[in-house]
């Protein structure tokens, strides 16, 4: 990215932003109190929200939600509506958002066009929809043990069905946010919009499952960029972003891939890669900077490969720095599947070069942009030393808080003198920093333990 | 204070649940602070096939520690067991000093040791209700894996870089 671009980027935000997210914050209020008895602001909030949206085909449906709920009634098809309407504002903002990164950098993006994929409704998404109506009912303010243990059995149901996996590992995630917090009363500073957006994308969620339409297979060459870490006490998920040249001599798209592992909290820092292990190929081309030759893999519509290990096999060398630095710019994105969109699902690719670093902000050409490093992942070679010695940075752009953010995959950086590179991704097949070897062998095979421990109980 | 508390509660992502520390699993491989108690699971020094179930009730501090098949350990009078001590150890460990003893509600003076500090009668718990908690948490490592696009973990970014 130039600095002009980045200029661009940060100038005066998309109209009407600001707005949106009043009427988001007006609704997340009205669910730190609950639904059970709507006082007059709570009303007025779920008021405006519909307003705001009545000119929309949720506007109908909406207009009868907030009515309802103000009154007393809460009905399930009255929070979906709510959901649906929250949604459809974040929406708006991830778009205008987007639409900006996209001008800014001149980036091309396919229009999302994608058929309908399959839906489901059974007993696992009506269970996981009681127990998201207690709480909104509740409110967050009177959320307590009992109520968050509640959710137990949904997502245990949820993790025994593949394709309802992440509504499992959100609510997962938003149960153990929810213990860690109770009772919630208590609590200073509540994480209103996050809960919000959680309860949100979980209620919609379980109405027909995902969305994420149907898959095609692709061929071709695989060229990655850099590797995100996503973890919650359960979970650990690599998310790779790179640029597939199709078979055949199509234009290059951006994708990523990923490959999620289920755990428990003990299971954390380098240890996490002990999980991958069904992955030789992909984490072996992380760990080695290696192209990916892939033959039919089924990428869908949103530009998610899924990622099938025997499908693929590794090329030759590749430096994502050069991947970057060659192909980026021209690359096209993907579009974002219409559910999903919603600001903290931006994470766009960039490469940023000759900037200088103060603290947690890069300065580049008189523009400041703040860096995400509190997203440095404790299973790889990124520290925020390492980020403060770079000179080039591989990145994806974040928005959050009002702020476009820049957080680091891989950085080039020079250190006593010595040009070095770190990606995320390096430790994928076990750490190669000695001192960080050496913590890991103290602490030994956590999960060899935790498995043998498994197999020795749980078939009782 | 005000506009940056507003803040906070208008960002996605920030962190809710404080990370736990990495720790030896051989010995206690199950730790929680959770209804109500400091409680977990402790292997037996002497029977690969047998652990045992450990808790320290916040507030009263009583402590309990029996069999997975509810036999009492024989070694609990009065004052707490290895199996006990074990699990207070680890749990330091994990959760830091601090937060294991506002969760017992047990003042330590600067330096001081957090089992010195609990002076709690036996009340034996049952050990099916946290046994049957770290059956399920051993249970996610039986969990497939998952390829499918999951945005929901954006929510969830990794941390904890420090070094």
């Amino acid at each position: 990215m130039l600095d002009v671009q980045l200029g661009e980027l940060l100038g005066d935000g998309p109209p009407g932003v600001g707005e949106a997210l009043d009427l988001v914050a007006g609704f997340d209020g009205a669910l730190t109190h609950g639904f059970a008895r709507v006082g007059e602001e709570a009303s007025g909030a779920l008021a405006a929200l519909a307003g705001a949206l009545a000119a929309s085909p949720l506007g109908d449906r909406m207009a009868e939600a907030a009515e309802k709920v103000a009154a007393g009634s809460v009905g399930d098809e009255h929070l979906a509506a709510l959901a649906g309407g929250r949604a459809a504002l974040l929406g708006a903002v991830h778009d205008a958002l987007l639409a900006r990164l996209d001008t800014a950098v001149g980036r091309p993006r396919a229009a999302w066009q994608a058929a309908e994929g399959p839906s489901r409704s059974d007993n696992v998404l009506a269970g996981c929809r009681g127990w998201l109506r207690e709480l909104a009912i509740t409110g967050w303010h009177g959320v307590d043990h009992d109520l968050v243990t509640s959710s137990d059995q949904a997502i245990e149901a949820l993790l025994g069905e593949p394709e309802l996996r992440g509504l499992a590992v959100l609510l997962d995630g938003l149960a153990a946010e929810l213990r860690a917090s109770c009772p919630v009363a208590t609590m200073d500073l509540l994480p209103a919009r996050r809960w919000g957006d959680l309860w949100t994308r979980a209620l919609l969620l379980s109405q027909k499952g995902t969305w994420h339409g149907a898959a095609e297979p692709v061929s071709g060459r695989l060229l990655i960029l850099g590797a995100d870490v996503h973890e919650h006490a359960t979970v650990v998920r690599v998310q790779v972003h790179g640029i597939l040249e199709p078979a055949g001599g199509a234009p290059s798209r951006l994708v990523r891939t990923s490959v999620a592992a289920a755990k428990v909290d003990t299971i954390s820092g380098p240890s996490v890669w002990r999980l991958m292990g069904a992955y030789p190929v992909l984490m072996g081309a992380l760990a080695g900077h290696l192209s990916l030759d892939i033959s039919d893999m089924p990428l869908l519509p949103g530009g998610d490969l899924v990622w099938h290990d025997d499908r693929a096999s590794a090329g030759e060398e590749a430096d994502p720095f050069a991947t970057a630095r060659v192909q980026l710019a021209e690359a096209e994105a993907p579009p974002v599947p219409p559910l999903d969109r919603h600001p903290v699902r931006i994470a766009e690719p960039v490469l940023l070069e000759g900037y200088t670093i103060d603290g947690e902000t890069l300065g580049l050409g008189g523009h400041s942009l703040p860096l995400a490093l509190d997203r440095l992942p404790s299973c790889g070679p990124l520290t925020p030393q390492l980020v403060s010695a770079s000179t080039a940075c591989i990145g994806l752009m974040r928005w959050d808080g009002g702020r476009w953010l820049v957080q680091p995959l891989a950085v080039q950086a020079t250190v006593k003198k010595k040009p070095v590179a770190a990606h995320n991704g390096d430790w994928a097949t076990g750490p190669t920093d000695p001192k960080v070897v050496k913590a890991d062998a103290k602490a030994g095979d956590v999960v060899a333990v935790l498995r043998e421990r498994a197999g020795r109980l749980l078939r009782k | 204070m005000d506009a940056e508390k507003t803040a906070w509660e208008q960002r996605s992502v920030v962190p809710v649940v404080p990370p736990v520390q990495p720790r030896k699993l051989a010995k206690v491989p199950f730790v929680e602070l959770a209804d109500g108690r400091l409680q977990g699971v402790v292997s037996s020094g002497s029977d690969i096939e047998r652990v045992y179930v450990s808790s320290i009730t916040a507030g009263s501090h009583a402590l309990s520690c029996s069999t997975n098949n509810n036999r009492p350990c024989g070694a609990l009078h009065g004052y707490a067991c290895k199996h006990i001590r074990q699990l207070a150890d680890e749990a330091v460990v994990q959760y830091g000093l601090d937060r294991v003893a506002r969760y017992l509600g047990v003042e330590v003076p600067e330096g001081g040791d957090l089992m010195s500090c609990i002076d709690g009668h036996v009340e034996r718990t049952p050990a099916a209700v946290v046994f049957s908690r770290f059956l399920r948490h051993l249970a996610y490592l039986e969990v497939p894996d998952s390829t499918e696009p999951l945005a929901e973990l954006h929510w969830f970014p990794a941390t904890g870089a420090v070094r």
